[in-house]
């Protein structure tokens, strides 16, 4: 089977580790009948499809999982949505159908909420990123400095204000709790925030929403934001309107159909 | 009371492994602050990874929060670079519960496992804005109360605690609880010092309430109460009958990587071997077995609540449970087919047998197998009372390595008392014998064996508190001589491994655990001067504590010596003698003499009592089986999980 799993509230400080213990140990205490892996050490058989990065937040992270035998995929859903912790949520279970799940993933759509910095300011960066070809960024990874070209793989950006609405989940739901403060409530602060979304290709190496924020600071000399929260909203196939398409379609699809 | 999450959190990503810092582990609690009277922070103070495991917090907070009316949360040490951006940002030291400040509770207790742990109290303290000294606290502070292994000669940090239990804290912490109650309900007469005065006169050590002269010479002339509700000594509390105790009953998991990953279950406390370097066996006696039924419980209960994939059955020597055939039968039975692995990590070679190799590798993983000879010699075991004989070693690694393990690790200790090179030169030839013997009954060339080797730190409430510490360089000499012994034999060296840091941070252990008030002005000193987390390699600093005991100790007539290598006499009065762990002072100088005769001293539990004097000193007696309680009844799971889900065992088939 196949699912949609999400990374909210202070889960978002997890590692990709982490969250695979989470889960794993999640299945044991619901009782799911997971395969094992042969030999010495078994282990669960579950591939985790990519994983949004320490620190980041997702709506949209993808796993597939083989079951020791088949169990109704409802009650699955909801013996482990019940299990699992808050902010971890399992959003949708399909049998898997043919394919690899991890080739639909071939690019994000990252909302990033930036504090301190003026909005005006931000809009000029946005625009003068939009405008480039290319922006290379520097990024510290366990081999040392490594440069990418942050403006190469992103295929879309716009920046909306705090009362925009239809930039995927509010503040709150998608933050998981009310330990993030309503930007509303003290207007001063409503000017010198703004909410970035961007969609962005999965490349080697892989450009995350940091090096995009890294990016609009080289392009227009801005300062370090103060917060900037991202979050993966959706992943998937680009199509040729460079819109995202859901990952999962083909598993339902042939589900439906069987 | 407000969270400080908010102020936090954009911190986080600035941090390394930020998830330490986030709570919510599964099985932690928030309560609401306002309906709790008694409010307890529970510290570990090391990192978040060493302090999450650990089962004297995890015991505690489970018991205060099942109190209606109490509330516990926990919080450790940050690490430096978090540290630096609270101080840059006024962030005071917060639980990773509710992120709620530490200074806001009733109660701070700190639970040191080891000495290393007091810089990082200073740190917790400051970060809390609570001052660093008991007597500049005011009736806003927290109580700080230390407990654990090395509260038991907490003179070191006299000036930075309020009070210290001794011994098991499953009751201690309720009746305090009750104290603070009561004392809250009717309206804190007489504040702080009073507060501390009900404590004293129920027994909890308070080290404002006692003076200590020194006399010319540098020695302690007297410790004596200066306040009427404090004792002239000061007993330790022992928790019976560990069945009414089933904590923790739904450990703690946390989110992040920590250093023990597993589902323990203590399955005795206390131990009678008589090793004679071990605090823990002689601070914690008498033995006191939970039965088989009660573990068995606790071991099912725990596994559904936290889907742990290994259980580990704790306790100073675990093989030694009267029942501990049938506990490790039954449980590999019960969890046939479920992946749970099952593991003894502290087993005495002598204990060890060929069932109990095959109970704990019949569900799959494998845990490693780690025995502790600790010395190298058949003498040198003789001096440290650890009666376990080369022929016990190689029968039982013999049967390990014919039952499928390849690897065995071995410890041994440095710096014993009267130890000569020869005697750690033995450990080479063990070591080597171990190899031969594996080589032959298993058949194979890639068995190993890793010798891992600690500095010997004299310990209070042993019978080597008198000792002479061996100095750094002497341990490190040996050292040397031994790997060249091993790596010179090219034929048998190559299949052994050996572990060993330097002597120094043992040197700092023995000033630290056989210190007395005097000593804290060097931990403060070294504090000041950036000293955080000793207890890691790439932390420790020994020079900045050499230079610190070198400023602070000659005005004060000692030095580092005088409280490490200095062999103490039968008269002096020793830091800790007011604070009483049930051993007679007497039966510990003729351990001791027995020890420098190298006589050995049988175990209670099979021979007749020797008179350590706890028993009689504390009211308690030895629990040991038959319980005469059958196990719970066996019905493997076999499902891949422990937990069987009814849900799942309808008829399958995807929808």
């Amino acid at each position: 089977m196949r699912f949609r799993y999400t990374k909210r509230g202070h889960l978002r400080f997890t590692s990709h580790r982490d969250l695979a213990r989470v889960f794993e140990r999640a299945l044991r205490r619901a009782g799911v009948p997971v395969a094992y892996s042969e030999g010495y050490s078994p282990h669960p058989r579950i591939s985790w499809a990519g994983a949004a990065p320490t620190g980041v937040a997702s709506e949209a992270e993808y796993a597939e999982m083989q079951l020791a035998r088949e169990v109704p995929l409802a009650t699955l859903h909801e013996e482990l949505r019940s299990t699992l912790p808050a902010g971890m949520d399992i959003a949708e279970v399909v049998p898997a159908g043919t394919g690899s799940l991890p080739d639909r993933l071939e690019a994000s759509t990252w909302r990033v909420e930036v504090e301190g910095i003026d909005f005006s300011e931000l809009r000029r960066a946005v625009e003068l990123l939009r405008a480039s070809e290319s922006v290379e960024v520097e990024r510290m990874t366990k081999k040392g400095r490594r440069t990418l070209d942050a403006r190469a793989a992103l295929v879309d950006i716009r920046l909306h204000g705090a009362s925009t609405s239809g930039v995927g989940p509010d503040a709150e739901s998608v933050s998981g709790a009310s330990d993030v403060p309503r930007v509303d409530d003290c207007p001063d602060r409503v000017q010198r925030y703004g909410i970035i979304v961007m969609v962005v290709r999965h490349a080697t190496p892989v450009v995350r929403p940091d090096d995009v924020l890294k990016a609009l600071r080289v392009v227009a000399d801005l300062p370090t934001p103060e917060v900037a929260r991202a979050t993966r909203l959706e992943q998937g196939r680009l199509d040729d309107g460079g819109t995202i398409v859901d990952p999962l379609a083909p598993d339902r699809a042939a589900a439906g159909t069987r | 009371m407000e969270s400080v999450y908010d102020r936090l959190e954009p911190l986080l990503s600035q941090v390394s492994k930020p998830v330490q810092y986030i709570g919510g582990e599964l099985n932690s609690s928030v309560k609401d602050w306002d309906e709790a009277t008694v409010r307890w922070c529970l510290m570990y103070p090391d990192a978040y990874e060493v302090g999450l495991p650990n089962q004297g917090v995890m015991i505690l907070y489970e018991i205060l929060n099942e109190q209606p009316g109490v509330l516990a949360e926990r919080t450790y040490s940050v690490w430096p670079d978090l540290e630096e951006l609270m101080r840059e940002h006024g962030i005071p030291q917060f639980t990773v519960d509710a992120h709620r400040p530490v200074g806001a509770f009733d109660v701070l207790g700190v639970s040191f496992a080891t000495e290393l742990g007091y810089t990082n109290l200073l740190t917790a303290l400051d970060l809390a804005g609570i001052p660093l000294h008991a007597r500049d606290r005011t009736d806003e502070h927290p109580i700080v109360l230390a407990g654990g292994h090395a509260a038991f000669n907490p003179e070191p940090v006299a000036e930075f605690v309020d009070a210290v239990v001794l011994g098991d804290g499953e009751q201690a912490v309720l009746e305090i609880t009750e104290l603070i109650r009561a004392f809250k309900e009717e309206g804190t007469p007489g504040g702080r010092a009073e507060l501390l005065a009900r404590l004293a006169a129920q027994g909890v050590y308070v080290p404002g309430f006692y003076d200590v002269h020194y006399r010319e010479d540098g020695h302690i002339e007297e410790v004596v109460p200066n306040h009427p509700s404090a004792p002239h000594r000061v007993f330790k509390r022992t928790t019976m009958d560990l069945d009414e105790w089933p904590y923790p009953k739904q450990p703690l998991v946390p989110t992040a990587e920590s250093v023990h990953e597993r589902m323990s279950v203590e399955i005795f406390r206390g131990c009678t071997r008589g090793c004679r370097f071990c605090q823990a066996g002689m601070i914690t006696r008498p033995v006191r077995e939970r039965s088989n039924r009660g573990i068995t419980e606790m071991v099912q209960r725990g596994l559904e609540s936290t889907g742990f994939e290994e259980v580990g059955l704790l306790s100073l020597s675990s093989a030694d449970h009267s029942e501990i055939g049938e506990i490790t039968k039954g449980l590999a039975d019960r969890y046939e087919g479920s992946n749970t692995g099952l593991s003894l990590p502290s087993t005495r070679v002598d204990a060890f047998n060929v069932d109990l190799a095959n109970e704990l590798s019949r569900n799959g993983r494998r845990s490693g197998l780690t025995f502790a000879p600790e010395g190298g010699s058949e003498r040198i075991r003789r001096v440290i009372n650890k009666m376990v004989s080369e022929e016990d070693l190689i029968r039982t690694v013999s049967t390990a390595f014919s039952s499928g393990w390849r690897q065995v690790k071995l410890y041994f200790m440095c710096g014993l008392p009267t130890e000569t090179d020869e005697d750690v030169l033995q450990i080479a030839a063990m070591a080597k014998e171990v190899i031969r013997a594996g080589r032959e009954v298993s058949g194979r060339k890639d068995i190993r064996c890793t010798i891992s080797i600690g500095g010997f730190v004299p310990k209070p409430h042993t019978p080597f508190q008198w000792a002479s510490q061996a100095h750094p360089d002497t341990v490190d000499e040996r050292m040397r001589k031994l790997r060249k012994e091993i790596t010179s034999d090219r034929r048998l060296g190559r299949s052994i491994g050996v572990r060993y840091h330097d002597g120094k941070p043992s040197l700092i252990e023995g000033l630290l655990s056989r210190g007395d008030r005097r000593v804290g002005h060097v931990i403060e000193r070294v504090w000041r001067s950036g000293g955080r987390f000793d207890g890691w390699n790439e932390h420790f600093s020994f020079d900045r504590w050499v230079s610190a005991a070198a400023e602070v100790l000659p005005p004060l007539g000692v030095d580092l010596d005088w409280f490490t290598t200095r062999e103490r006499s039968e008269d002096e009065i020793l830091p800790w003698d007011h604070l009483d762990s049930g051993l007679d002072k007497e039966w510990l100088w003729t351990d001791w003499q027995d020890a420098l005769a190298a006589r050995e001293q049988d175990d209670c539990r099979w021979t007749p009592c020797f008179d350590c004097g706890v028993c009689p000193t504390m009211g308690t007696d030895i629990e040991v089986g038959p319980s005469d309680r059958p196990l719970l009844p066996i019905t493997p799971v076999n499902s891949g999980t422990p937990v069987r889900n009814t849900a799942f065992e309808s008829a399958g088939g995807a929808d």
